[in-house]
């Protein structure tokens, strides 16, 4: 008997093998079918560089609850080869509990994996497929989790003849036969899972990845134009846009570089139509001069931007927070603009929702600060509600003589008009400008406009959204985006032994909003700061633009490996008998 | 009839100019180009609010300000995809695309192969004099190999940039060449730039007279071209090889389809586009 993960009644699954194998599709055959049984999941995956036969790997932590972080450990490792193991075993933590299956075909198991301690159940994967028509290695291993997992049989044929519909009847089949074979493997062996989600009837859920929210989030606020130059692990985000947009009325566009796609949107969004592009650390840096110019000439623009290792081209597949200086300070001159994180997959849909929002209404570009961890995994959720903001931005249609775009008021919003409304006529300009916009270099006019557009900003009302802080105590986490969902869960962990702490999680991390951070403090005697950065960029942030007076420690390291519960619980615990 | 649009349709160049005082030298070739593009407007009768002019840096890049239609300065380069944006999501609207050489050459150059390639319904007018004006006379794409200067004592070297044989190998529906010495003519290859669908390209030899005094002389050799516009690609790719760049007149006018993109319909609702992700339990 197995017993799945003693905290969180979650169930957490690996199946491994080089390229070309299956995994991923086993992966995704396994979530939606869990899915379907009623279980909430996180499906990460991890490749290799190579562009088709590297190593892969789909790592599924399914749970009663909702599940928002990779685990601890892995339960379950089906290995479909060892082919380049040792290239991301560390990547893949087995305890004495866990329970590999591997095939004795692909030789013996590898060190890396059999220093742990698991039990090994061996299954001739290999041997089994040639007994099959058409038969596949990697449906044998799917068939051997979904028995473990006690996966409804006639759900898992549901799910194989959606997701197989274009491969063939002959296909089919083969994989009904595979899975049923793997299956047996399982119950000859005598395996089963301890804990069991009985398929019922509840209200459905959600299946999306976090470059899929992000999209959604941005149509939901509006957007209904695109430029597209792909770079990995943004690319989903403008597929999904690329087939999503025009059924809503809009339109994608694939720019040659970078520099065109941020150019694309300030020209659609200067005529009217809210835009978005989305990059990576690498074309973030590209983009940062017309970023500016968004700011300069008050064009409300949203740049997703899908972190990953850093610096240079840095490791494209994978995760790490280290954007979050060049998303901040990346821009010449003085530019105020809007810095959005998600802190979770389903979040995605609500921040990059409410960054349309803020950047319609100041007129002003903003940047999503997604990572690779949430842009690439799926997760199955309970709908994200749609929160509906309506703020738009705040354009000029009856307009008569002496109009001037760039008026400087109180708010520091002032209207836009759009290109064929009569009397609007204005240029907007990356120079600075006085209230008509026309070309200035007097002080005067430059401190009234820098005003103006970080008054913009200072005027606005962000209400409780800047923010998720959940728990109380005299001890505070402070992280931001992806870690936000692991420091989550240790949270609820660490309270069940006793070890309570208060979570903030700035969503707006530009403009700083020192004043909330205070009184989200209040009563608060030591913080420490959590984040997937070499240099501690977030840690450094807080301390030079937020008034934190209680002392301020750090933990950090560098990706790839993203945190996980069991780390952070320990460094919490320490940290705390300090 | 409807009167009130016959007397709203009348425009005469003046319309189209603002009240910005240019910051160009006394003799400069842009004046004129700026009068062409106003001439071109009236005789096209476009209400100013129904054109964007996009520009990005350089003297010429300047253009949008003087204007009285909706205009964008931005930054070095990077105008032919800002007003792609514009012109896609906004295809009611002219829109025209100024600049230099160094902008739309040097540091634009991927953009203007794109922008040909893409063959987006708008007209880019480059006044093409050969230097970098703004930052004070270093050599741009265009000029010759040796002209001496701060920059590149002795000259660059290098082989000068073709732009009308790039235009055509990259898939311009519509190149011709005009001379700021002849505001006339180029109101009419503007005009004509502006009526044929899809990406127009325009170079106007545009002298410097602060840093190129030399280009005063352009104006006793430029000369109408000898031949009649051509449709074929093959023989204006061998008259485009061949010129000596100071051949005026329309050089190529294709029938390319303009790029569009396919959507502007009506716009679907949310709720059934976020069925994609719902997930059904149980066997349903």
């Amino acid at each position: 008997m197995l017993h799945a993960n003693q905290f969180t009644n979650s169930v957490n699954v690996a199946i491994t093998g080089s390229g070309g194998a299956g995994v991923i599709t086993a992966g995704t055959m396994l979530l939606e079918a869990a899915a379907k049984a009623g279980w909430y999941g996180l499906f990460t995956r991890s490749s290799g560089p190579q562009i088709r036969g590297g190593e892969a790997a789909a790592m599924i932590r399914l749970g009663k609850k909702p599940v928002a972080a990779p685990g601890d450990n892995f339960d379950i490792l089906i290995a479909i080869d060892w082919h380049n193991i040792e290239r991301f075993a560390s990547e893949l933590p087995l305890t004495q509990d866990s329970l590999v299956i591997a095939d004795p075909a692909q030789g013996d198991i590898p060190l890396v994996i059999a220093s742990s301690g698991a039990r090994i159940l061996e299954i001739p994967l290999k041997d089994l497929a040639k007994t099959i028509k058409k038969g596949r290695q990697n449906m044998i291993a799917f068939g051997a989790i979904a028995a473990l997992i006690g996966l409804d049989e006639d759900v898992v044929d549901t799910v194989m003849k959606r997701l197989l519909a274009k491969r063939g009847k002959e296909a089919l089949t083969a994989s009904r036969e595979a899975v049923v074979v793997g299956g047996q493997k399982i119950r000859e062996a005598g395996f089963a899972l301890a804990v069991q989600v009985l398929a019922d009837e509840g209200a459905d859920r959600w299946l999306l990845s976090g470059n899929e929210a992000a999209g959604l989030g941005a149509l939901r606020g509006g957007v209904r134009f695109v430029a597209a130059y792909p770079i990995t692990p943004a690319t989903e985000l403008l597929e999904w846009m690329a087939h999503n947009l025009p059924t809503m009325g809009g339109a994608l566009v694939q720019a040659e570089d970078e520099l065109a796609s941020i150019n694309m949107i300030i020209g659609a969004s200067y005529g009217g139509t809210p835009a978005l592009t989305a990059t990576s650390g690498p074309g973030l840096a590209l983009m940062t001069e017309s970023f500016g110019l968004a700011v300069a000439s008050e064009v409300p623009i949203i740049v997703v931007n899908v972190m990953r290792g850093g610096p240079s081209t840095g490791i494209p597949t994978k995760s790490e927070q280290t954007d979050l200086n060049i998303a901040l300070f990346g821009l010449h001159g003085d530019a105020p603009h809007l810095v959005i994180a998600p802190n979770c997959v389903g979040d995605c849909v609500f921040s990059t929702q409410w960054a349309v929002s803020l950047a319609e209404a100041t007129q002003t570009p903003a940047i999503v600060l997604s990572d690779q961890l949430l842009g690439q995994s799926k997760v199955i959720i309970d709908p994200p509600a749609d929160l509906a903001f309506v703020s738009r931005r705040v354009s000029a249609n009856d307009i008569s003589e002496g109009y001037q775009r760039y008026g400087v008021s109180g708010s520091g919003v002032s209207s836009m008009a759009i290109p064929g409304t009569p009397h609007g006529q204005y240029t907007a300009d990356g120079l600075e400008h006085d209230e008509k916009g026309h070309p200035s270099s007097q002080d005067k006019d430059h401190t009234a406009q820098l005003e103006k557009r970080s008054a913009k900003l200072d005027n606005y009302d962000f209400g409780s959204h800047w923010a998720d802080i959940e728990g109380m105590g005299p001890l505070a986490i402070i992280c931001w985006g992806s870690t936000t969902a692991t420091v989550r869960e240790a949270q609820a962990r660490l309270s069940g032994q006793g070890l309570d702490f208060k979570l903030i999680s700035p969503r707006l991390l530009a403009p700083a909003r020192p004043n909330e951070m205070a009184r989200a403090l209040k009563g608060v005697e030591r913080v420490l700061t959590i984040e997937l950065s070499h240099s501690a960029q977030f840690h450094h942030y807080l301390k030079g633009y937020f008034d934190i007076s209680c002392p301020l420690q750090s933990y950090h390291r560098p990706g790839p490996l993203p945190f996980r519960v069991a780390e952070i619980c320990d460094v919490i615990t320490k940290w705390s008998a300090q | 009839m409807n009167i009130d649009s016959a007397v709203t349709a009348a425009f005469t160049a003046r319309d189209y100019k603002s009240d910005v005082k240019p910051v160009w030298c006394p003799g400069c070739g842009d004046y004129t180009v700026l009068s062409s593009i106003t001439k071109a407007l009236a005789e096209l009768a476009l209400p100013p609010e129904d054109v964007a002019v996009i520009s990005g840096i350089g003297c010429s890049s300047r253009i949008p300000a003087y204007l009285n239609s909706y205009g964008f300065h931005g930054v070095h380069g990077r105008s032919l995809a800002l007003a792609t944006g514009l012109k896609l999501s906004r295809p009611d609207l002219t829109v025209l695309v100024t600049g230099g050489d160094g902008d739309g050459f040097s540091i634009g150059g991927n953009h203007f192969l794109h922008a040909c390639r893409r063959n987006v319904d708008m007209t880019y007018i480059v006044m093409d004099n050969r230097v970098y004006g703004m930052t004070k006379g270093q050599p741009s794409p265009t000029t010759e190999p040796d002209w001496d200067n701060a920059l590149s004592p002795g000259g660059t070297g290098l082989r000068p940039f073709n732009p009308l044989v790039i235009a055509l190998a990259s898939g311009a529906n519509f190149i011709a060449r005009g001379f700021s010495g002849d505001p006339s003519g180029t109101a009419k290859l503007i005009t004509e730039a502006i009526q044929t669908p899809g990406f127009s390209f325009v170079e106007v030899l545009s002298p410097c007279v602060t840093f190129r005094p030399d280009q005063r002389d352009w104006k006793k050799i430029v000369r109408p071209a000898p031949v009649v516009p051509t449709e074929d690609i093959g023989q204006a790719a061998r008259r485009l090889m061949t010129d000596d760049g100071f051949n005026l007149g329309v050089l190529f006018s294709g029938k390319r389809e303009p790029y569009k993109l396919a959507s502007h319909k009506d716009e679907g609702d949310m709720a059934s586009l976020e069925k994609q992700f719902a997930i059904s339990r149980g066997i349903l």
